[in-house]
């Protein structure tokens, strides 16, 4: 399962890199979209993928029994999602603004910092 | 000692507030500092005349075994009195000299801390400290250069000052590396015994090259030699200071300091004789066709600095003899004779030889100090220049007979017009008819003569006394220099031989030369004019728009304002190096993994990767919206059956909340159109893969090994018994890493007024 995690890994980086290689504004948007999901699953992947062993302890216990998933992963993506979830936010409301100003959405017609 | 060497920087810091308060007087009393440190130094030259060498240990850095260590023998006790001594009336003299400048007190500050880098540069054992001594002298030479900054020649001459010197200044650094790697050591004082095994080394070509690019370009060797005359837009006693005495000899110091470790070898010779004869007699072509007073005096110093590069080249006893001899004769009397430049631009306003005549009625005084210090530069009986000039001639006589024949005939050439040049500095100005100055001549001041007077009274001194020299600090010098012990033997008379013939020879010629001094100007110019459009100074500005040139095509390159290939640039920088290092260093073919493969993660991962695929070929932005989702609910689902629940959910919250947005927000925004050209798309299309498989690569790679065991185990052990929590996802998140949470709510609070911001500023806009 490992494998096929990697590929998807690998995948969702490939689209959200040519979405962010792209003129349009809005496509960048959805690179950076799809590139954060990426991110996540990358860091989540490479930890180690277990199954039906959340890091609990269970009650009574002072460590939990057998081995459990990498807490640590989980707390840096737990972390990730809610950053660049405020990043998107931001970057949303940037873009929208830009665009009223400029009434361009071709990023090369974007060159100046005059308008 | 290590107080000796940093006095000079503390006064620096209070230079300006003493100077305000002596008034007048502030030269006379600052120069209280180097006096002292004169005569502090010079108490120690019985015992390094009777030891050789003291070593004096300061820890700077322990940590890292860097070591503030100070190495006083006689060719470092030679410098640190000169500097100090000579600086004593530089000071003195500027309080004269620039009394109504307004910068004067600045003046002082920079004066003081240079002289304390000096120090430091030629009493530090450390290779590293020498090094910083060695750029300090730069920069504050840089300063004093352009001390006039609003004189936009001053400016331009002292960034050619700094680029050259700075310039040699990083191939310095490199070979000094180098050299500690072959010495194995970064001190001078065991590097001193480790000659043989330095010169065998491998890296002694490269580490040589180096180090000689940094000593030439400080020490104005040609083809570098073009920055020292024009430094003289300088203040006259940083002229005589700075770039006669003491800085530029910084280059000369090093080669002779290093040469027990470097030299003795052919390449040493070669370099070292052949580019000092050079510099030589480009000096003094240089300083006969010059007519201005401070221009004549500076390549007279290039001439010097060339023949004292010679002189260590030779290697022979006779040869480290003579440099020392030359090293302390050329600074008495080039100092004077600076001063003494400086005194009569101060008192005449002229600084062009061809505007004064006549002035020994009103400058008794100076005509007479510049008489004695002229008679030394041309090396005539009985100063101490002649003691020298007789070494000189010895010393090239015996070369090595690979350079015997072009160093002697270009140490004669370079004799005879000094002696000429000699002629016109202490004779043009005082005799002949006189000439009206702008301002009315009279006698200069004691400041403005102390320092003249004395500088040429040694000369006269040791010319008489050459044994004097000798026994306290020259033999002792000579030894450094050469490594063993050298017989000096100096004096006045040795009998008619061949060195005492060339000397009348280079006597005879010179006056004739002077005394038809325009018509042979004229030759040359006639011959070098055509030329100089060609010379290492136009190869200067040449590198200078080169620079300015590469700096606007790699800007215009990589700042080219385009954020894709920004993006490019990167991608492809990073699928390259890392796909380069795992070939070539980690050759392991990574073996896929297929265990534990179930039909509802597969369909998980298939709808993943189709909801993305779709994404970005799709035009519709609510189908783009909507498969996004996908994306991101897939990604939810992964994280749940691999045992992250909490991930999931918050991930499940989070993609709802972002659909939310992306549906608010989207018919704001523009269309999704296709802008870009097919050629483009496919390169997009290849780098885009190309990363996606790197990363494919390195995860599989990661599964399979790990290097280190992760940090997990701590937060797993210690959840419950330290943070009293259960699920310890959560507990890493409040508690053991609550620092990271605190920032990520730092940036969401951050993202919030940013978003904010942008609404109200719009309201705002329309209400306009």
């Amino acid at each position: 399962m490992d494998t096929i995690m990697a590929l998807v890994v690998g995948t969702l980086y490939a689209t959200a890199l040519y979405m962010m290689l792209r003129r349009s504004i809005i496509k960048l948007v959805i690179g950076l979209i799809l590139l954060s999901n990426a991110a996540n699953l990358l860091i989540f992947t490479a930890a180690g993928l277990t199954t039906g062993a959340p890091p609990l302890v269970p009650d009574g216990a002072s460590a939990p029994v057998g081995a459990v998933a990498d807490p640590l992963a989980q707390a840096l993506i737990l972390t990730a999602i809610v950053i660049s979830f405020g990043v998107l936010a931001f970057a949303v409301v940037l873009i929208h603004r830009a665009y009223e100003i400029v009434k361009v959405d071709d990023m090369d017609q974007m060159k100046d910092t005059d308008t | 000692m290590l107080l000796a060497v940093l006095s000079g920087f503390l006064l620096a810091f209070v230079a300006p507030w003493l100077a305000r308060a002596a008034g007048r007087y502030s030269g006379w009393l600052l120069a209280l500092l180097p006096a002292g440190l004169t005569f502090w130094f010079a108490s120690f030259l019985p015992e390094v005349a009777a030891h050789g060498s003291i070593l004096f240990e300061y820890p700077w850095v322990p940590g890292l075994d860097v070591g503030l260590t100070f190495y006083l023998d006689g060719l470092s006790l030679l410098f640190a009195l000169l500097i100090s001594g000579i600086g004593t009336f530089i000071v003195i003299y500027a309080g004269g000299y620039l009394a109504d400048h307004p910068d004067l007190r600045r003046f002082y500050v920079v004066i003081l801390a240079f002289m304390a880098s000096m120090l430091g540069l030629v009493l530090s054992s450390n290779l590293i400290a020498l090094f910083v001594f060695w750029e300090l002298t730069s920069i504050t030479s840089y300063l004093l250069i352009g001390f006039d900054h609003e004189d936009e020649k001053a400016r331009k001459a002292a960034l050619q000052g700094l680029i050259v010197t700075v310039g040699g200044g990083l191939a310095l650094m490199a070979g000094f590396v180098l050299l500690a790697m072959a010495g194995g050591s970064y001190e001078l004082a065991e590097l001193l015994h480790e000659g043989d095994a330095i010169r065998d080394h491998a890296l002694y070509l490269p580490l040589l090259l180096l180090i000689l690019f940094g000593a030439f370009t400080k020490s104005a060797q040609v083809p570098f030699h073009f920055w020292l005359p024009n430094a003289m837009a300088a203040p006259t006693p940083v002229s005589a200071y700075l770039h006669s005495a003491t800085m530029v000899k910084a280059g000369v110091y090093l080669l002779a300091r290093l040469n027990p470790s470097l030299g003795g070898t052919d390449a040493w010779l070669l370099l070292l004789s052949l580019f000092g004869a050079l510099t030589m007699f480009t000096g003094a072509v240089m300083a006969i066709r010059s007519t201005g007073v401070k221009r004549m005096l500076a390549y007279s110093t290039v001439m010097a600095l060339g023949t004292l590069t010679l002189l260590i080249g030779l290697g022979t006893p006779t040869a480290a003899a003579a440099a020392v001899t030359f090293l302390l004769a050329h600074s008495l009397y080039k100092g004077a004779l600076f001063l003494i430049a400086g005194i009569l631009d101060h008192e005449t306003g002229c600084k062009d030889f061809r505007d004064l005549g006549g002035l020994r009625g009103k400058l008794p005084v100076t005509a007479a100090v510049a008489a004695l210090a002229a008679l030394s530069l041309a090396g005539i009986l009985p100063l101490f220049g002649f003691v020298a000039k007789e070494l000189l001639f010895e010393s090239v006589i015996g070369a090595p007979w690979i350079v015997v024949a072009p160093v002697t005939l270009l140490a004669l050439a370079s004799a005879v017009l000094i002696v000429a040049a000699a002629a016109v500095v202490g004779i043009r100005p005082y005799f002949g008819p006189t000439v009206p100055t702008p301002k009315h001549p009279h006698e200069a001041p004691p400041a403005l003569l102390a320092g003249p007077v004395t500088l040429a009274a040694l000369g006269l001194l040791f010319g008489l006394y050459p044994a004097l020299a000798e026994h306290q600090i020259l033999a002792a010098a000579a030894r450094a220099v050469h490594g063993a012990p050298v017989e000096l033997n100096l004096a006045l008379w040795h009998g008619f031989n061949l060195p005492l013939l060339m000397s009348l020879v280079s006597l005879g010629l010179g006056l004739w030369v002077f005394s038809r001094w325009e018509f042979v100007r004229a030759r040359f110019d006639r011959h070098l004019e055509p030329r100089e459009r060609f010379g290492p100074e136009r190869g200067y500005e040449l590198f200078m728009e080169g620079i300015v040139r590469i700096s606007d095509w790699q800007t215009r390159l990589l700042q080219n304002g385009y954020l894709r290939y920004y993006i490019l640039t990167i991608v492809i920088t990073l699928v390259a190096l890392t796909g380069y290092t795992l070939l070539t260093r980690y050759p392991v073919v990574p073996t896929p993994n297929l265990a534990g493969i179930e039909i509802h993660l597969l369909a998980v991962a298939l709808m993943t990767v189709l909801a993305a695929l779709f994404a970005i070929i799709t035009h519709s932005r609510l189908g783009a919206v909507a498969l996004l989702g996908a994306v991101g609910f897939g990604v939810a689902l992964v994280f749940i059956l691999f045992s992250a629940p909490d991930v999931g959910i918050t991930q499940v919250l989070v993609e709802t909340l972002t659909v939310i947005l992306l549906v608010l927000v989207i018919f704001r925004l523009p269309g999704m159109y296709a802008l870009s050209r097919p050629r483009a798309r496919y390169r997009d299309s290849g780098v885009a893969v190309a990363l996606g498989g790197l990363l494919v690569w390195l995860l599989l790679l990661i599964q399979e090994t790990r290097f280190f065991p992760s940090i997990s185990a701590y937060f797993i052990e210690n959840s419950q018994p330290l943070a009293h929590g259960r699920n310890i996802v959560n507990v890493i998140l409040v508690d053991f890493r609550a620092l990271d949470t605190l920032g990520e709510i730092t940036v969401l609070a951050l993202a919030a007024v940013g978003v904010y911001a942008m609404i109200k500023l719009r309201a705002e806009d329309r209400q306009k």
